[in-house]
């Protein structure tokens, strides 16, 4: 277990690692970042294919040295180490399996490869195998079974050595089937609970990660965009980017204008404080109101502070029911409850204001300055 | 499903006369031959299993299946090794992997009757470099005069010829072993013989069946070079299955006993083949021991 921090890191995969010339033009792959796992945590590093998270997490297993800044685990620089001497645990998205073994000799051979003494592989192997319901596979020939089962061999390498710094996950469940996702995922956070150990998830899944992680990364075009708890995502984005991207639908999000008291969208007023909008007009422009379809509620009749809207279509999905509506020139999902009963053709929008975020130049602009 | 017409039929008879006059017919007079004595081309009388008797017993035909035997042995227990090293320490990527590549394909363009005339003239004490550095550090090396000398050159020869063969089909499969493999063996821990043992020889294992196989039946099929350097000599050294058969046939035009010869011959290698065919297949199936 350890704690491990990245300080300034920055990749490129056009410059070789001893070139730390940065430049307007460099094409990062990971802009420089400065992040902090503690010790036994669950973290998810969450963003769309091509974002940087799996550099970001073969930077910190050591299959990757970054083009600039530091890597510490407890302190200690490993920047320069290779994954064995860092002591990393890694899962990748496709199964690997040593073809030629059994299911017993795949899980034992990281301990192996350490030297440990026969008894002490055997048990933790079958202690192993006992977690992720593999006992029985134990002897059988690995490459003769079905992904589901490999990747679940892949998982165990991954946890079988009890004394690893961190225990990485690169899209682990792809490959699954999606009812046994679910198993497996909440067999991970048990697993987490039961060993301690530091994880760090990997995924394009914002259910998987808000699942898993106690502190979710998101991360778009190589820049960790916002790090939190899940509900802090969800609730106050930091980025717009965020706010699309976590969510089903993602947050609404409007362009206005301001004035001293106020966001205007189109002739629609929405009250906003004003040292809010006077950090936002520091921030700079596009300006937009940022609202998640969850909170808005929706009514048949004005009430104080409510907005007409023109409703485009209403479809029930069992649980919930979607509204597409229009505030003025601008289109906006509403996510209702399922027995709401409205007029066809327009209706009445309200948000509490602690629900209505705005952002100055794709950021959040924060309640209180830093 | 009944077939509704035989148009089929139309589509298949241009191969399947081909075949029948590459390959059928010229077994079939092969077969022909062996069961008669030719005396001239409108003489004939039918000898039954005489040939084949006579063939089976024949001391240097045993001798030159041992020769043979040994040589295709020798051959493949150096180039499949040989062939795999190199193709491990080969450049993965960028202007040196395309350099090595044509490099090592070079001599796989040289026809066979050239590869034996370079090495003729390599191997000669007057102008040939090797034969003359040799002699020259006093070794006593002469082809043309000492059979492990001209047994040595035709080895040499044909792991200069046919390495890169093997080595280019093993370069081929481990390229494609995807790199999550060897970053999960680092991760591992693996040592260096670890993961050749576990991943890479694994995963060659289609590949090395195709090479054995081919690298089987063309050893045994060897003629040209040893006769382009010694003509089977010296003596009866390096005169291998093909060339005993090539004497018999061309040189002393026993057409009876060399189409018998050459039919034991094809059941040899086709035995052969599929021996080793099955035996990996097996291995495959079952796995290899722990």
């Amino acid at each position: 277990m350890a704690r491990i921090e990245l300080i300034d890191i920055a990749h490129s995969y056009a410059l070789s690692p001893t070139e730390e010339q940065r430049s307007e033009r460099t094409p990062w792959a990971l802009h420089p970042m400065t992040l902090t796992w503690n010790d036994g945590g669950a973290y998810a590093l969450l963003g769309p294919s091509g974002c940087g998270k799996t550099t970001l997490l073969n930077i910190i297993s050591g299959l990757i040295t970054p083009t600039c800044g530091k890597v510490l685990f407890d302190g200690q620089d490993v920047t320069h180490r290779d994954p064995r001497a860092r002591n990393i645990a890694q899962v990748f998205q496709f199964p690997v399996i040593y073809d030629t073994m059994t299911v017993f000799d795949n899980l034992a051979f990281p301990l192996r490869n350490r030297r440990w003494r026969k008894s002490d592989i055997r048990s933790r192997v079958h202690e192993v195998a006992e977690l992720l319901e593999l006992t029985g596979d134990l002897p059988r020939q690995a490459r003769g079974l079905t992904a589901d089962a490999k990747q679940k061999i892949s998982l165990g390498r991954g946890l079988v050595r009890p004394d690893v710094a961190a225990v990485l996950f690169d899209e682990p469940l792809t490959v699954i089937d999606p009812h046994l996702k679910w198993l497996l995922r909440r067999k991970l956070k048990q697993i987490h609970q039961q060993l301690k150990l530091s994880l760090i998830y990997v995924t394009h899944d914002q259910v998987e990660a808000l699942t898993f992680a106690d502190q979710v990364a998101v991360m778009t075009q190589g820049q960790v965009v916002q790090t939190g708890a899940p509900q802090q995502l969800f609730e106050t984005p930091a980025h717009t980017f965020v706010g699309d991207f976590i969510g089903s639908p993602g947050m609404n999000f409007l362009p206005c204008e301001l004035t001293d008291d106020a966001a205007l969208v189109g002739e629609h007023r929405f009250a906003i404080d004003a040292a809010i909008v006077s950090r936002a007009r520091a921030q700079g422009a596009p300006y937009k109101l940022g609202m998640r379809p969850e909170f808005i509620d929706c009514s048949n009749t004005p009430q104080p502070q409510s907005q007409h809207i023109a409703i485009r279509s209403i479809q029930s999905y069992g649980a919930h029911t979607m509204i597409a509506a229009q505030l003025g020139q601008h289109a906006l999902w509403i996510k209702a409850r399922e027995d709401i009963r409205l007029s066809t053709d327009s209706a009445w929008m309200r948000v509490t204001p602690e629900h209505v975020l705005l952002y100055a130049n794709e950021r959040l602009v924060k309640h209180e300055a830093h | 499903m009944k077939p509704t017409n035989q148009r089929a039929w139309f589509f298949v008879l241009p191969v399947l006369l081909c075949v029948a006059f590459s390959a059928i017919l010229p077994l079939m007079t092969v077969v022909n031959y062996s069961v008669q004595d030719i005396i001239s081309p409108t003489q004939k009388v039918f000898v039954g299993m005489e040939w084949f008797q006579a063939v089976l017993r024949d001391p240097d035909l045993h001798a030159a299946l041992m020769r043979q035997l040994a040589f295709s042995a020798t051959v493949l227990a150096i180039q499949i090794p040989l062939g795999v090293g190199v193709a491990l320490i080969m450049p993965a990527t960028g202007w040196r992997a395309s350099l090595t590549l044509a490099l090592i394909a070079m001599p796989l363009l040289v026809p066979w009757n050239v590869v034996g005339t370079v090495w003729q003239i390599f191997g000669r004490q007057d102008i040939g470099l090797l034969g003359h550095l040799l002699t020259r550090f006093g070794v006593d090396y002469n082809y043309a005069a000492h059979s492990t000398d001209a047994w040595l050159t035709v080895l040499l020869m044909d792991v200069w010829h046919w390495t890169p063969l093997v080595a280019l089909l093993c370069y081929a499969g481990l390229r494609a072993i995807p790199d999550a493999y060897y970053q999960a063996a680092r991760i591992d821990g693996a040592s260096r013989w670890a993961i050749f043992r576990f991943i890479e020889l694994p995963k060659l294992r289609g590949v090395l069946m195709i090479a054995l196989l081919l690298r089987l039946m063309d050893s045994f099929m060897i003629y040209t070079e040893p006769f382009v350097l010694t003509g089977g000599g010296p003596g009866n050294a390096t005169t291998f299955l093909s060339q005993y058969l090539t004497q018999k046939a061309v040189g002393q035009f026993d057409l009876g006993p060399a189409a018998a010869f050459s039919l034991v011959y094809f059941l040899i290698i086709l035995l052969l083949c599929f021996v080793l065919y099955n035996a990996m297949r097996q291995a495959d199936e079952r796995g290899p021991p722990q």
